[in-house]
């Protein structure tokens, strides 16, 4: 690890002014910087310590019945919530089932949204990875890619965005709020994270020394709460990195889905909602039919980006179980395995 | 730069001065304490070797700055037992072959140990099994590891039944 100074500021405008210098990292849980630094990978000149500033570690209920949440709460905390985890569940089985327990212990809100690509050749200096020295070309487009992006991606860059949290945010509007050089202002989680293009290293809407203080929810994403779900397919059953993962929330009145939201993680750089499969299940009665139709139009320009043509179907076949999932109801309490489609019995497919 | 840090570990207070900035909490325990219970497995977070509670709450102290935990309340596998009276974990991963090399046990039980605390898994073997999942163990002893930790919750239950009675 390159040495750096380290800076533990004492307010916000403090910690803006000290990250706004060239070569500055904000530090937080430091889960993932921490391992990117031993790598090689990020190697910052300047660390700033945002860990104890005052005022980030609170969960607010807003007028408007959403609900605000600080970027130093931590995973853990945030997923056992009881208001949390009754008005947003799909939230919570997405934190609940990110990485291992120690890690949400220390992971922070903001820290989780801002969460760098598990590309194997972004991890490995040896190889060429445009996001990490623009320029010097993709190892991953002839290399073992069959985790890679099927939607959104280029021929720069075909990494995915690796954060079960963000998958059930976009789809339920958060929104962040960021502090910055010249004052506050408001990012959709949407809007925050950038498609590769021909500048995949630049990842997000931030802008140097940018600093996203807290995280909102809407009051109307509760009307989802009694009909969502996060789904998530790993390698193994627990502490893996989504292959494709999956949020569904309906609204559903008198057997009729009122309103959908939908989203898929592990196909794309950012977080992917599919406002199209959305739409065509507006109206519809809930069922088979209409949640293969949702997943067709939600993979709609998928293509493969080397050895993961399965990841298409993969992801349509999740999306229809999601829904299905979601129609049957939110459990009283989140599965013993967060976002499984498998139990502990071997072969046996869990709520399914 | 000041970076001399203050932390309680295992109920005493050390004072610590840093040499240099990258000094994980991890290598501070191992190498400045002696502390050599808490075990540097993989070093990037994906085995749970390093684990141990800070202020209450397990963490991988391989992916924790020392300097940016001054001031914490630490304990490592070394703080668990009173005197030569083994904590119950302790007992049970003996009671349970819960190891066979053991490299990986001081993380287990402190995993364990801040499992228990946070109270989310009670006597569901699933979830115990789910909670424990940040903890690799290449000997692969999880069966015994799932039952010591199983039984020394059912214990606790037990324990707190006949105060509360």
């Amino acid at each position: 690890m390159k040495t750096f100074d380290y800076i533990r500021p004492a307010s916000i405008a403090e910690a803006v002014a000290a990250a706004t210098e060239p070569g500055a990292a904000y530090l937080a849980g430091g889960t993932n910087l921490l391992d990117l630094m031993k790598g090689g990978i990020t190697r910052p000149n300047r660390l700033v310590d945002v860990s104890r500033l005052p005022g980030l570690d609170r969960i607010e209920r807003l007028p408007d019945g959403g609900v605000r949440i600080g970027a130093l709460v931590r995973n853990a905390d945030l997923a056992h919530d009881p208001d949390f985890a009754r008005f947003y569940p799909a939230i919570a089985e997405a934190l609940l089932s990110g990485a291992s327990a120690q890690l949400r212990n220390a992971a922070t809100v903001g820290g989780n949204l801002l969460q760098r690509t598990r590309c194997g050749y972004f991890y490995d200096v040896a190889s060429a990875c445009n996001k990490r020295e623009p320029g010097a070309g993709c190892d991953a487009r002839d290399g073992e890619n069959r985790l890679h992006a099927v939607l959104g991606w280029s021929e720069a860059c075909i990494a995915t965005h690796p954060s079960d949290f963000c998958v059930p945010l976009v789809a339920l509007d958060a929104v962040v709020e960021i502090e910055g050089g010249a004052g506050r202002r408001e990012v959709a989680v949407e809007a925050l994270h950038c498609l590769p293009g021909d500048t995949p290293a630049r990842e997000s809407a931030l802008e140097p020394g940018d600093l996203i203080v807290a995280l909102r929810l809407p009051g109307d994403a509760r009307a989802f709460s009694t009909h969502q779900r996060y789904l998530k397919v790993r390698e193994r059953t627990s502490y893996a990195f989504a292959i494709v993962s999956a949020a569904a929330a309906l609204r559903i009145e008198q057997g009729t889905i009122r309103e959908a939201r939908l989203a898929l993680g592990g196909v794309a750089a950012k977080p992917w909602r599919a406002r199209a499969a959305e739409d065509s299940l507006q109206g519809a009665r809930p069922g088979p039919d209409a949640y293969r139709r949702a997943a067709e139009a939600a993979l709609t320009g998928a293509k493969p980006s080397g050895d993961n043509q399965f990841k298409i179907e993969l992801a349509q076949r999740i999306l229809v179980r999601a829904l299905t999932l979601a129609a049957a109801g939110t459990p009283e309490r989140v599965a013993a395995l967060p976002a499984s489609p498998f139990s502990a019995l071997s072969g046996a497919l869990i709520d399914a | 730069m000041n970076l001399s840090i203050s932390l309680t570990v295992n109920g005493a207070r050390r004072d610590v001065e840093l040499e240099d900035p990258r000094v994980t909490l991890l290598d501070l325990l191992r190498e400045r304490l002696q502390l050599t219970g808490t075990k540097k497995g993989c070093d990037r977070g994906q085995c749970g070797a390093c684990t141990v509670l800070v202020d209450g709450r397990r963490i991988n102290s391989c992916l924790a700055l020392a300097i940016s935990h001054d001031g914490a309340d630490v304990l490592t596998i070394e703080g668990v037992a009173r005197g030569d009276q083994l904590h119950p974990l302790q007992a049970a991963f003996i009671a349970h072959d819960g190891f066979q090399c053991g490299f990986c046990t001081p993380g287990q039980i402190m995993s364990a140990l801040g499992l228990i605390r946070e109270g989310q898994a009670g006597d569901d073997p699933e979830r115990v099994r789910e909670g424990m999942s940040g903890n690799l163990c290449r000997c692969g002893a999880y069966s015994g590891i799932t039952d010591a930790v199983l039984e020394v919750q059912k214990s606790l239950v037990e324990a707190n039944q006949r105060r509360s009675a």
